[in-house]
């Protein structure tokens, strides 16, 4: 089984979650920039983390064998910081580099104004970026905001082709699919949705313009999720290509709009070919344990 | 108006570059040549617009590193060594970490007059391997012995390979070798190996004009 998660914050996870992700096939992945549950109190706060996320934790996932893609954003939840605002001004130095394959996590934390100003904002940023966007939903009034979500997108003129949806749920799913955008299912432990209850809407509505991924970050949450629901697909009926589909071919087929994946999209399906795992091993300084 | 050694030959990157990304080299080097201030611009998509991994008939390059490079080379003749180094610390600090490396090796092409020192010093800094070996290249003769020796500590500790440091032979003295000792003490105690580089390098400081016979009697003493 090959692996292309599509959501997972692995700034926040450790090397075993590394190394227990290759195990289970995961070869590629999307680290969306998004809050860190610190709030940051300045622009700088952000420029470090986006040089991050193209810079050391791109390197941290080479080393097992992992590319490493990002989405660069100011989320929705410190859109209405105004001392974070700014850096709606350094987003387009970001998304001019190879590997960031789309803008986000833009979209709705509370509805506010101020979310919905830097929404449309970084909507246009990816028009003239060609980029898709990666579009979170919120937690509470999920519905409600969906709405929102997609009316923005449909001004915006950016193709739904060019947008997931994420964190959708059986409430939501609908809309988002009638709207033609890519709909986006985060398997977590307790919260947003399980994988049987995934299985139940891929049975339901087919694999199209499905992303599933784990969005484990620093909460509770499990960054095997992907390849469980893989295996439960498997269960319920769902053939080997079928899994394929939605855990490699539609992530690639996505973000491929952005024209900046750094991963081979005919990876072999054991994972043998493409990842730089053999060449990057040795020598460094993680997997030696070693720290400055 | 300033010189810079590029890091291979126009027609060896040219070669391996198809019809459709040689028109795109010639553009974006028509865009640098235009206006140096637009390398920063050009920097990021240079990779994906011609393209990336080994180049043939260069050793250890990767095609990217030679055309950002190139670009770097274009951008310094309109440039003196001072807008020059401006406009490479910008590309350095907004850049990904490939950018990075790109602007590590366009110094080591560098004239004297060009001393992005501080650069050196951030990538020495990080913990990724390919910044630390660039860092280690020519340019490091400008670092001070201190920040150099911690150099070679590093490409030690980290695993990239000594062969890549600039000046070992001259530059190796004693003090790099006790460094050197004491490291290698420190994985003999824990019953660790020992990298075989650790020789390397102190073959080199035995071998180093800098490396005076009665400092080996005293440190033999020490040892």
């Amino acid at each position: 089984m090959r692996i292309f998660d599509p959501h997972i914050h692995m700034t926040s996870r450790t090397t075993d979650d590394y190394e227990a992700m290759y195990a289970s096939g995961v070869r590629a992945l999307v680290e969306p920039a998004f809050w860190l549950g610190q709030p940051r109190t300045t622009v700088g706060s952000f420029t470090d983390y986006f040089d991050a996320l193209v810079g050391w934790e791109r390197f941290r996932a080479s080393q097992f064998g992992i590319a490493h893609h990002c989405t660069i954003a100011l989320n929705p939840k410190e859109a209405n910081d105004p001392r974070c605002a700014e850096v709606l001004d350094v987003l387009p130095r970001y998304l001019a580099k190879d590997g960031v394959v789309a803008v986000g996590e833009v979209g709705f934390d509370s509805m506010t104004v101020e979310e919905e100003k830097a929404f449309v904002r970084q909507l246009e940023l990816a028009v003239e970026f060609e980029l898709p966007a990666m579009v979170h939903t919120p937690h509470r009034d999920k519905e409600q905001g969906t709405r929102r979500t997609l009316e923005l997108v449909t001004e915006s003129g950016l193709a739904p082709g060019m947008v997931v949806v994420d964190h959708l749920n059986e409430v939501t799913v609908d809309q988002v699919d009638e709207a033609g955008c890519w709909m986006g299912f985060s398997i977590y432990p307790d919260t947003k949705m399980d994988e049987h209850r995934m299985v139940a809407i891929l049975q339901r509505r087919g694999l199209d313009r499905v992303l599933v991924n784990s969005a484990a970050d620093w909460g509770r949450s499990d960054p095997l999720k992907t390849s469980k629901t893989g295996a439960a697909m498997l269960e319920a009926g769902f053939s080997a290509d079928d899994v394929d589909r939605v855990l490699w071919r539609n992530p690639i087929e996505f973000f491929g709009q952005s024209g900046r994946l750094l991963v081979d999209p005919d990876l072999a399906d054991d994972g043998s070919a493409g990842a730089d795992a053999s060449a990057t091993f040795e020598g460094n300084s993680i997997l030696r344990g070693s720290r400055d | 108006m300033t010189e810079i050694r590029p890091l291979a030959a126009d027609d060896t990157i040219r070669q391996a570059l198809d019809d459709s990304a040689q028109a795109q080299l010639d553009a974006l080097t028509a865009e640098v040549a235009e206006d140096p201030s637009r390398l920063g611009r050009t920097f990021p998509a240079a990779a994906r617009r011609t393209g990336r991994g080994p180049l043939a008939g260069a050793d250890d390059v990767l095609l990217e590193d030679a055309v950002r490079v190139s670009l770097v080379q274009t951008a310094a003749r309109s440039l003196d060594p001072e807008a020059l180094l401006a406009e490479l610390r910008e590309v350095y600090r907004y850049g990904d970490n490939d950018e990075k490396r790109a602007v590590l090796h366009a110094l080591s092409g560098a004239p004297d007059d060009v001393d992005g020192t501080d650069l050196l010093l951030d990538a020495l800094r990080t913990n990724d391997t390919r910044l630390v070996a660039a860092a280690m290249g020519p340019h490091s003769d400008r670092l001070d012995d201190d920040s150099w020796r911690q150099g070679v500590l590093k490409c030690l500790f980290t695993g990239v390979p000594v062969a890549s440091v600039t000046g070992l032979a001259r530059r190796a003295d004693r003090e790099l070798a006790e460094m050197v000792q004491r490291y290698r003490r420190e994985r003999e105690a824990a019953g660790r190996d020992v990298p075989l580089d650790v020789q390397v390098v102190l073959d080199a400081c035995a071998a180093s004009p800098e490396h005076h016979p009665e400092q080996d009697q005293h440190q033999q003493e020490d040892s």
